[in-house]
């Protein structure tokens, strides 16, 4: 009986350590049952045993819940995400002849005949601590040498939808500027893009974004850089900011189907002492250049699928006034005087997924050199009216394996530069490993 | 999803439990949320413009209210919540009811893996308080970019308003090894934990108590919808079972690798997929190769979700003379799925309709 007894105030301490259910039972059980029978016993026992089993799933499900997650942005470790990508090109026309009327403009296509690997790009990003994150892009150029594309860091805590960005970063003007080369529908950027941001516009300073609390996306910023990017000639012996961004985003859903984005953006640099070379004369340019430009972007999906069929409708404009001083022939004649003219250029393109994996996309360019006002003294030796308009057509279609492998044809009809019309062909790939990159709009 | 953010709509704006500004204001933030299936302007707006002339100075004072009780809504509205999935919008509605606003990123017809990194997603994000998402790298695609512009460290990951359900039910299919040569595979296991009806009850618990911190003020409300759920949960989790009874241990064909949750619960049996490689496109080659094995290895029924390319299960259907079963997949997947136990009655009913 004592032996009973015992073993019963056991139990009893045993079921103490259960929670809710099992207190319950263990008011309902007085303790004269104890006495009774060993059925009774029994029952006790396996109901304890069903309550213990409860226990250990809920224990189970806990330590689910605590467990980490391993691959995590957030891991201590950054995310790194490699991209490969390479091309074979067939070309008409030498590539490096530059755009009629955009002579005084980077010319860098990005493409060559043949094969050629295009620039590998390492990433690497992670959280710094509760308040920063940084990411830094490093670009391998195939000829051997590396660079930093991107590296920044930028604040995750600030709030009120304020983002500070520092560092190194592609500029959120338009729309395409902010993406990375891997993301583009297209081998090459616009002409557009190329004449007036050399691609892409990137700058060493500070980016201030504010995101309005509202059901409507609209987010606006302000950049200051040291005008590293063209068409800034970087801060040489000057304090202070050599470069200003201002940027304006709207977006929003229309039915469950389609989305939108539209941006303004204005940048203005102080250009001093641009060289350019016009055949085989160096020219030196030093004023101010101003920018303005419309953006949007359309994206379509039935019932916002994107798995099946998508489409997506984009187009940029900017527009470049410059205002200075041309110096004519800088190694010979030597010849100074005012120079002003206003340039634009825009592109329209379409991509569409017509089956899961295949995207087809087609791409209209234009630019508008623009009639310059020479300076009296300057009349002779250099073109204010070029009437040409440079135009190109390109059509692509890219096959998709999986979300990190892309492999794209890419046939352009390149009518930039007077009388040579290009046809071109591309064949490309390119693919990412590592880290699962998340895509912007 | 629709009828949900509609049943959420209706209820924050009714002007008996708010103040009229309020109820407007409300009315606007819905109408957006249905992002623009109901072509009618706010009916404030509507009388405002056709009699400007009349009374305008009250109009126009009214308007102003509206546009300052716009911006302002976020101050004053009940829990703001932005759910990833609609299972996810589904299930806070029923634990917040109209305590809650919840705004829902996918719909059921697109794949929660794939969806854009809208501006209206940000938008909406800027003032969620709580955000409800499945976790396990099922948004890795495009949620990042979403906590990062929205710039709402309310939301950020380890937050209390940064909720992953994947985090308390016990993940199915954690690869061993983690190559990118064995095709989309996520490093904490298959996430479409929205399949296995069981699982909502630790999930709703750890939601519900997530509420709870983050909007103490409407603790006891949380915990009584809470209580509530569980008891009508475990009922219909009885009577789900006992319908699909029928199921356990019939040979299926799965489209995509979706339904490890689902197949766990009613307890069939996968005998192949027709990817080759999960998020990988079937040739005509591979499908033909599922075909041949179906001889020796028969399913009765191939099944694929509401947003996936019909054509591959509709081949193998075909030839092999099964049926190609179409499940929601989520709440909203299909006319009938309108909340979670309709969603689940009409993916057993459609299993069950497969064996006929």
């Amino acid at each position: 009986m004592r032996h009973l007894v015992h073993q019963c105030t056991a139990i009893i301490w045993r079921i103490k350590l259960f929670k809710h259910s099992v207190i319950l039972l263990a008011l309902l059980t007085p303790f004269v049952a104890c006495a009774a029978e060993d059925i009774d016993l029994r029952s006790l026992r396996e109901q304890i045993q069903k309550l213990e089993k409860r226990v250990q799933q809920t224990e189970a499900n806990t330590a689910n819940a605590n467990r980490p997650v391993a691959a995590s942005d957030n891991a201590f470790n950054p995310a790194v995400s490699l991209i490969l990508s390479g091309t074979y090109g067939q070309l008409n026309q030498n590539p490096d002849i530059p755009i009629t009327g955009f002579a005084m403009s980077p010319n860098h296509h990005g493409y060559s005949r043949s094969f050629s690997l295009a620039e590998s790009e390492l990433g690497l990003s992670a959280n710094i601590d509760p308040q920063f994150r940084g990411v830094a892009t490093i670009s391998l150029a195939p000829e051997g040498s590396s660079s930093v594309e991107n590296a920044f860091v930028q604040t995750t805590a600030m709030g009120n939808g304020l983002n500070l960005k520092m560092g190194r970063f592609f500029s959120a003007l338009g729309y395409l500027n902010e993406q990375h080369a891997h993301a583009w529908d297209f081998v090459d950027q616009p002409l557009v893009y190329r004449t007036f941001w050399d691609n892409q516009l990137g700058d060493d300073g500070l980016q201030l974004k504010w995101l309005a609390p509202t059901d409507t996306f609209v987010e606006l910023g302000a950049e200051l850089g040291r005008g590293r990017g063209y068409p800034g000639t970087d801060r040489q012996d000057n304090n202070g900011a050599g470069a200003e961004t201002l940027f304006a985003h709207m977006g929003d859903d229309i039915g469950i189907s389609s989305s939108w984005r539209a941006g303004v953006s204005l940048h203005q640099t102080k250009r001093i002492n641009a060289i350019s070379t016009i055949a085989a004369v160096n020219n030196s340019f030093s004023g101010d250049s101003r920018t303005a430009g419309l953006d949007f972007v359309w994206k379509y999906a039935p019932n916002g699928n994107t798995t099946v069929n998508n489409f997506k409708l984009q187009g940029e404009y900017f527009q470049r006034s410059e205002n200075g001083l041309l110096t004519y022939d800088t190694t010979g004649a030597n010849i100074t005087d005012s120079y002003s003219v206003t340039q634009s250029g825009w592109y329209l393109q379409g991509v569409y997924q017509f089956r899961p994996h295949w995207r087809s996309g087609l791409r209209y360019d234009q630019l508008n050199s623009g009639n310059a006002e020479v300076g009296a003294a300057n009349v002779a030796n250099v073109t204010g009216n070029y009437a040409y308009t440079p135009a190109r057509y390109t059509l692509m279609v890219d096959y998709s394996p999986s979300e990190f492998a892309r492999l794209r044809l890419q046939l352009a009809q390149d009518n930039s530069r007077k009388g040579l019309s290009d046809n071109q062909l591309f064949v490309q790939y390119v693919m990412s490993l590592g880290a699962h990159g998340a895509h912007q709009f | 999803m629709h009828t949900i953010l509609r049943t959420t709509c209706s209820l924050s704006s009714n002007p008996l439990q708010l103040p009229f500004v309020r109820a407007s204001a409300s009315r606007i933030a819905c109408l957006t949320r249905f992002r623009g299936r109901e072509k009618l302007a706010p009916p404030l707006l509507r009388g405002g413009w056709e009699r400007f002339g009349s009374n305008s100075f009250s109009r126009l004072k009214k308007l102003f209210v509206l546009i300052f009780a716009l911006l302002a809504l976020p101050a004053h509205a009940a829990l703001n919540i932005f759910a990833c999935e609609p299972e996810w919008a589904a299930l806070a509605q029923e634990l917040a009811g109209d305590n809650a606003s919840i705004y829902t990123a996918a719909n059921a017809l697109q794949d929660p893996h794939q969806v854009q990194a809208r501006p209206s997603l940000i938008a909406k994000a800027r003032r969620a308080q709580l955000m409800v998402c499945t976790g396990a790298e099922l948004e890795i695609g495009w949620l990042p970019v979403i906590l990062r512009e929205s710039s709402n460290p309310d939301i950020a990951d380890g937050k209390p308003g940064n909720f992953e359900a994947a985090h308390y039910v016990q993940m199915l299919e954690v690869p061993g090894r983690l190559d990118r040569a064995d095709g989309d595979v996520h490093a904490g296991g298959n996430p479409h934990i929205q399949l296995d009806a069981r699982n909502y009850l630790p999930i709703a618990e750890a939601l519900s108590a997530r509420m709870i911190q983050i909007d103490a003020a409407h603790t006891e409300i949380y915990k009584k919808r809470l209580q509530d759920f569980k008891l009508r949960w475990q009922a219909a989790l009885k009577r789900w079972e006992t319908l699909a009874a029928p199921l356990k241990g019939q040979a299926v064909l799965v489209q995509h690798r979706a339904y490890p949750y689902l197949q766990e619960w009613l307890g069939f049996k996968q005998v192949g997929e027709l990817e080759p490689k999960p998020g990988m496109e079937p040739s005509a080659a591979y499908l033909s190769q599922v075909l041949a094995q179906l001889k020796s290895n028969p399913a009765r029924m191939v099944i694929r979700s509401a947003y996936q390319d019909a054509r591959p299960s509709e081949w193998i259907a075909e030839r092999a003379h099964i049926p190609a079963v179409v499940l929601p997949f989520s709440v909203g997947g299909n006319d009938a799925a309108k909340d979670l136990y309709s969603f689940f009655d009409d993916t057993i009913m459609r299993l069950l309709e497969g064996l006929k």
